[in-house]
């Protein structure tokens, strides 16, 4: 393979690669800056998180600046310049979780794992955030693991997840 | 998957097939009554189509309430331009859980209705915004895609009527705001979520300077029914200019939350105690968000009422999105809105000062005054902030910060002073947490 302006290009695993070429086809002629926000985040999943040099390599194959990819990594929530853990664990503490208890199961958490909001575990294994609504308000609390939805969870049922994750790992 | 039991008084036409097994597949989608409404479509006129949903008194369900029929009417359809749809699953308006039900459980009455909305507005190609955190829906929908493209219900010429139609995916990363129709679009293009100013509306300059027909998940999954039994038909389920059923997304402190198909006109009493299993432990009702949090809360004495989007705009509150919490004794409120203005300070986009810096300071506010560091002339000025920003944003994301805040600050004034003189929050604890 060949440098690009001096850095080698980046590659994924082949899941990746043709998911990105699908990507890329399915906007209007021209329109690939339209593909720049999924393919960081599908980027992030396999790679981690978002580096200079991912930022670098989806403007090169979306057709745009460096820093029209740039500018939007601070606006979306999901998008993280540093690495998470390999289990993020995102607890809803909005209005419906709230009322039943988010608060109490945030701070558990928080104490189990040691971390607070968006640090991680000196291992890696984990990370915390107290996010927004995820859309499992009548079956709250609510929470998830990286993308996998846990619905009515009890600090108890909580501690299970995690020992579970930690069993797997 | 269902996630919670269904109720006897539902109303059960976008969740027909909800339970049955394989409902995702299209096998099961053509075994029951599947694609007769497309079909139906491609041999009327696209203003007879138009006409239908008209007479549907179909409305927006993403939380506006748009008159449907009346928009797509927007849309020219005879321009030279190519027409897109854009499908909102964006879903991120606290309360709400519906549009990620359908998807889950019927992905292809989901793309009929879209095809259909394509042969109304000469749209040929259309995109289902999903938020981020929603990736199993991503794979849901694509396995759903791909599956009406290999047995010819999408592509070229679909099932020889002549009409094509591509449909495709396109995930958001976590922006509350990139639910807001031109922020979506802004965010489709590529770019930050921004809002931008209307006119022109969507329907005529929209994604990529084009025509433009954005609707939410169950507004369009309405769509089969509406076409395969009639217009009137679906009108004819709720009150008038208000028809049809509504995916009711009930929470809280209620015995039995959960998702339900209720006509539109139900009672919001009946729906907390015959459908929601009544309050909790005994406890008494407090108050209730009847359609997300960017709606005036109801308090238990204005619940008395029928859950449309005429009746709720009559008492200055809004249907909404459908996400109706309901709240306890136990509830404190300042909280309830600290936590509600936290969430907009957040979510805020930042591009209006009037938003970007009313709902940090009504955040801050909110913060020292549940603390118990507030002053009595806090109580007035927090609604009067809020009312600041009221019709002075690009979009209504000011508006949903405000609305909500002003109706907890004048219609529960009591646990604000419960609040002053340093006193500690008098329901920290006091209620039964732990689910049980």
């Amino acid at each position: 393979m060949e440098p690009v302006n001096g850095a080698m290009p980046m590659t994924f695993s082949p899941e990746l690669e043709a998911r990105f070429a699908k990507l890329l086809e399915s906007y209007p002629p021209g329109r690939t800056r339209s593909a720049v926000v999924p393919m960081l985040l599908y980027a992030q999943d396999e790679v981690g998180h978002i580096s200079n040099e991912l930022i670098e390599e989806v403007a090169r194959r979306c057709q745009v600046k460096p820093l029209q990819v740039d500018e939007v990594v601070g606006y979306y929530s999901m998008l993280h310049r540093k690495p998470l853990g390999k289990c993020h664990v995102q607890v809803c503490t909005n209005i419906s979780c709230l009322i039943l208890g988010a608060d109490d199961l945030y701070e558990h958490a928080s104490k189990k794992l040691g971390i607070g909001h968006k640090e991680v575990t000196p291992d890696g294994q984990f990370s915390l955030e107290e996010v927004e609504c995820m859309g499992a308000c009548s079956w709250a609390p609510a929470i998830q693991l990286n993308y996998d939805f846990h619905h009515h969870v009890t600090p108890e049922k909580l501690d299970q997840l995690l020992a579970d994750v930690r069993k797997a790992q | 998957m269902l996630y919670n039991e269904p109720s006897p008084l539902e109303v059960k036409i976008l969740t027909k097939r909800f339970g049955l097994a394989n409902s995702e597949s299209l096998d099961t989608y053509l075994a029951t009554d599947g694609y007769k409404a497309f079909l139906k479509a491609v041999e009327m006129s696209p203003e007879q189509i138009v006409e239908e949903v008209k007479a549907s008194a179909l409305r927006g369900r993403g939380g506006a309430g748009f008159p449907t029929g009346l928009k797509w009417s927007f849309v020219p359809r005879t321009s030279p331009k190519p027409k897109y749809i854009i499908i909102n699953a964006d879903e991120s308006e606290p309360g709400t859980c519906k549009d990620r039900l359908l998807m889950e459980n019927d992905p292809h009455q989901l793309i009929e209705g879209i095809l259909i909305a394509g042969r109304a507005v000469d749209s040929h190609k259309g995109y289902i915004y999903i938020r981020g955190e929603y990736r199993y829906l991503i794979d849901v929908m694509d396995r759903a895609i791909a599956e009406s493209y290999s047995r010819g219900y999408l592509g070229k010429n679909i099932q020889g009527t002549g009409f094509d139609f591509d449909l495709y995916t396109h995930t958001g990363a976590g922006a509350y705001e990139c639910g807001e129709e031109t922020a979506l679009l802004d965010s489709i293009e590529g770019k930050r979520g921004i809002p931008r100013m209307k006119p022109p509306f969507p329907a005529v300059v929209g994604a990529w300077q084009s025509p433009t027909l954005l609707n939410n998940v169950e507004t369009l999954s309405a769509i089969p029914a509406i076409i395969r039994d009639g217009g009137a038909a679906f009108a004819a389920l709720g009150p008038p200019k208000n028809g049809g059923t509504r995916m009711v997304c009930l929470s809280g402190h209620i015995n039995k939350p959960g998702v339900y198909e209720l006509p539109m006109g139900f009672n919001l009493l009946r729906m907390i105690n015959e459908v929601g299993g009544g309050m909790r432990n005994g406890k008494k009702l407090k108050a209730v968000v009847p359609g997300g949090s960017s709606c005036p809360l109801l308090t238990a004495n204005e619940c008395d009422i029928s859950m449309d989007y005429d009746s709720l705009a009559k008492v200055k509150s809004m249907l909404g999105s459908g996400g109706t919490v309901v709240l306890d004794e136990n509830t404190c409120m300042v909280r309830f809105a600290q936590r509600i203005m936290m969430f907009y300070a957040h979510e805020s986009c930042g591009w209006c000062i009037p938003c970007r810096e009313g709902t940090n300071w009504l955040k801050k506010m909110l913060d020292r005054f549940h603390s118990g560091a507030g002053q009595k002339s806090d109580i007035p000025l927090i609604g009067e902030l809020s009312k600041n920003m009221l019709g002075r944003t690009f979009c209504a994301l000011g508006d949903a910060a405000a609305m909500p805040t002003i109706s907890i600050v004048e219609k529960f004034t009591d646990d604000f002073e419960a609040h002053l003189n340093g006193k500690p929050c008098p329901y920290q604890h006091a209620a039964d947490l732990v689910m049980a």
